[in-house]
C-alpha cells in the first residue's frame, strides 16, 4: 500500500525492518552463544569472547548429558511428538473425512457438541481426567498422554474443511472402479488434501513437543520427562544458577532440531496455518 | 442366497456403514476423555477432598470459598489485565509488521517473514527457560543491551522486582507471538485487490485514508480471530510465568496466574474438587470475555 518511490524511504524501511528482524533473532543467537561458553567468559562477553573457537567448548552439552538424563529426554519427546502425530493425524482425516463427505443421523448432533467443548479451556478437564488416568493405571505412563491426547476437535474441523473440497466426482469414480470406502479415504481423499496432512503434522508435533502442563502432572520419574519438563527442573536448582551455560546447552538441543525441519518447511507451515484462518 | 448377491449385500453395507466406522475412533476418545471428564469436573467442583482419598459433597462451598478468597481475585486481575495488554500490543504491532513487509520493494521479504515467525517454534516452556536468562539483571542480554544503548550501566531487576513480573512476562509473551500474528495479517494483505488502491488513489485517497478504508476492512476477519484465539490462549497463561520464574509464582507471588492458582492450591495440594471449581470459574470467564470481545470487534465490522 506503500506507493512512492523515494530511495530514502525504501532505505529506511529496510534498516527498520533490519532493526526488528535482529531484536527477534538475537535472543537465539545468545542463547547459542552462552552454550559454548563456561567460567568467567559466561558473565565477561555479551555474545562471543574474543581468541577464536579455541576458546569455546563443548563442555555445557557434555555435562548435561553426565549430570541428567537428557539423551532419555530426547528419545522420550521425539517418541511422544511422532507417535502422537501419527495417530492424530490419522484419526483426524479419518473423521473429518466421514463428516465431510456423508450424511448420517447424528451427525449435527456431533458437530454441535465438538464445537461447544473447541472455546472451553483444557484446564477445566485438568482434574477429573488426572483422576481418570490415575484409575486407568495411566500414571508415569505413556498412555497418559497418548490416548487422551488423541482427541483433537481442532483436527476434526480442519480436515471436514480441507475434504469438502475434494470432488464428489472423484470420489464417486472411485466407487464405481470398485474402491472400499476405506480406500476412497485413503487413496482419493488424503493426496487431495497433501498439504494440509503436511501442515497438521508439523503443527500436532510441534504441538506435542513443546506441551508442558499435562506431561509434568502425568510424568514422575525424571528419566520419562519430556525435554520442557526436563530442563524447566533444571531452572530451579541452585547448582545451575551460575552456570547457566549448561541449561543454554539443553535449550539448543531442545530447539535446534526442531527449528532446523521447520525452517526447512515453513513455507507448508504457514500455508497450512493461515489457509482456515484467512478465508475464514 | 447366490454368492453374487452376497457379495452386493455386504458392498452395500461397508458404503452404509462406513462414516459410523470412520468416526468411532474419534467419537468413543471424545466421549471417554473429554465429554465424560467433563461432566465428571462439573461433579467433582461441588465436592470437597477429606483425608487422602474421600470426597464428599460440599454443594457450592468450593466455589463460595473461591469467590472469597483474594489470591483468586489477584490472579484474575493479572491474567485478564495480561490478556488485555497482550491482545492491545501484539495485534496493533503484528498488523504494523505486516503492512511493511506487504511493500512490494522490500527486498528479501521471505527472510524477513522467517525472522518474525521463528520465534512461535518455540514452546512457552523453553521461552521460560531462555527468558530467565535473558532477563538475569547482571549477565541478562536485555540489561546489557539497555547498558550498552544508553552508555550508563543498567540493572533493572526484572525478575525480583513485583512492579516488573508481568511486564516482564508480557514482553517474553510478545517476542513469542507478534511474527505469528503477523504471518496472518501477511497472508490476509495479499488477497486484498490491489486494484481497490489505485482505484482509491485515484479517487484521491491519502495512505492513511487507503489503509482506513481498504487495508483495515481487508483484514478485519484476522482481528476477530486473532483476538478471540489470543483472549482464549492468554486467559489460559501458565508454563512461561510459571518457569520464567523458576517454577513459583514470581517475586511476591505477583506473577499468579489462574491457571496457576488452578495449579497450585487445586493439583498440587491434592484437592481436586477445588482444582474443578476454578476451571469452571475460568470457563465462565472466558465466556464473557469471548461475548464482549465479538459484540466490540462485530460492531467494527458494522462500519464502512
Amino acid at each position: 500500500m506503500i506507493r512512492s518511490r523515494n530511495p530514502l524511504i525504501t532505505l529506511a524501511l529496510h534498516i527498520l525492518l533490519g532493526l526488528l528482524a535482529t531484536v527477534s533473532i538475537l535472543p537465539f543467537v545468545w542463547v547459542v552463544c552462552a552454550s559454548v561458553k563456561t567460567g568467567d567468559d559466561l558473565f565477561n562477553h555479551t555474545f562471543l569472547p574474543p581468541g577464536g573457537f579455541d576458546r569455546l567448548t563443548v563442555e555445557n552439552f557434555v555435562r548435561i548429558c553426565r549430570e541428567r538424563p537428557l539423551i532419555s529426554w530426547v528419545v522420550n519427546s521425539t517418541f511422544l511428538a511422532s507417535t502422537h502425530t501419527v495417530i492424530v493425524v490419522l484419526l483426524s482425516s479419518l473423521g473429518g473425512f466421514a463428516l465431510a463427505k456423508y450424511d448420517f443421523p447424528g451427525k449435527r448432533p456431533l458437530m454441535l457438541l465438538m464445537l461447544a467443548t473447541m472455546l472451553l479451556p483444557g484446564q477445566v478437564i485438568l482434574p477429573s481426567l488426572y483422576e481418570q488416568v490415575d484409575r486407568l493405571g495411566w500414571v508415569n505412563n505413556y498412555a497418559g498422554i497418548l490416548v487422551p491426547g488423541a482427541v483433537s476437535v481442532f483436527g476434526m474441523f480442519l480436515f471436514r474443511q480441507a475434504m469438502r473440497g475434494v470432488p464428489d466426482e472423484l470420489i464417486a469414480a472411485a466407487r464405481v472402479d470398485g474402491c472400499s470406502e476405506l480406500r476412497v479415504w485413503w487413496d482419493v481423499a488424503l493426496p487431495c488434501v497433501r498439504p494440509m496432512v503436511g501442515a497438521y503434522t508439523l503443527m500436532a508435533f510441534l504441538g506435542t513437543w513443546n506441551s508442558f502442563l499435562w506431561p509434568q502432572l502425568v510424568l514422575k520419574d525424571e528419566s520419562k520427562y519430556t525435554l520442557p519438563i526436563g530442563l524447566s527442573t533444571l531452572t530451579s536448582l541452585q547448582e545451575y544458577q551460575a552456570d547457566y551455560g549448561v541449561i543454554m546447552a539443553g535449550t539448543v538441543i531442545s530447539i535446534a532440531p526442531v527449528m532446523v525441519v521447520f525452517l526447512l518447511l515453513q513455507r507448508e507451515l504457514i500455508e497450512g496455518l493461515t489457509t482456515g484462518a484467512v478465508k475464514g | 442366497m447366490s454368492p453374487d448377491r452376497m457379495r452386493q449385500r455386504l458392498w452395500q453395507l461397508q458404503q452404509r456403514l462406513a462414516p459410523y466406522l470412520f468416526v468411532s475412533p474419534f467419537v468413543l476418545l471424545f466421549a471417554a476423555f473429554l465429554l465424560w471428564p467433563l461432566l465428571r469436573s462439573l461433579l467433582l467442583s461441588l465436592h470437597k477432598t477429606v483425608g487422602s482419598e474421600r470426597q464428599i459433597f460440599a454443594g457450592l462451598d468450593n466455589y463460595a470459598f473461591l469467590l472469597r478468597d483474594r489470591f483468586f481475585w489477584f490472579a484474575v486481575v493479572n491474567t485478564v489485565g495480561y490478556a488485555l495488554a497482550f491482545l492491545l500490543i501484539q495485534i496493533p504491532a503484528a498488523l504494523l509488521l505486516a503492512v511493511l513487509l506487504n511493500s512490494r520493494r522490500i527486498r528479501g521479504r521471505s527472510l524477513f517473514r522467517l525472522a518474525f515467525f521463528s520465534t512461535h517454534l518455540v514452546g512457552g516452556a523453553f521461552v521460560g527457560i531462555i527468558f530467565a536468562q535473558i532477563l538475569n539483571v547482571r549477565h541478562g542480554l536485555l540489561n546489557t543491551a539497555l547498558s550498552a544503548l544508553l552508555g550508563r550501566p543498567v540493572e533493572i531487576a526484572w525478575l525480583s522486582e513485583p512492579r516488573l513480573a508481568m511486564p516482564s512476562v508480557l514482553l517474553a509473551a510478545l517476542w513469542l507471538s507478534i511474527g505469528h500474528g503477523m504471518v496472518y495479517f501477511l497472508a490476509a494483505l495479499q488477497a486484498v485487490d490491489r486494484e481497490l488502491y489505485e482505484a482509491a488513489a485515484v479517487d484521491g485517497a491519502g495512505r492513511w485514508g487507503q489503509f482506513w478504508n481498504i487495508t483495515l476492512p481487508g483484514v478485519w476477519h484476522v482481528v476477530t480471530f486473532l483476538t478471540l484465539f489470543g483472549l482464549i490462549g492468554a486467559m489460559q497463561l501458565f508454563e512461561l510465568p510459571y518457569i520464567l520464574f523458576g517454577q513459583s509464582a514470581g517475586p511476591g507471588n505477583a506473577a499468579l496466574t489462574i491457571v496457576m492458582y488452578l495449579y497450585v492450591y487445586g493439583i498440587q495440594s491434592g484437592d481436586l474438587g477445588y482444582a474443578a471449581a476454578i476451571g469452571w470459574m475460568l470457563v465462565l470467564l472466558i465466556s464473557g470475555l469471548a461475548v464482549a470481545q465479538w459484540r466490540i470487534v462485530r460492531r467494527r465490522e458494522a462500519l464502512p
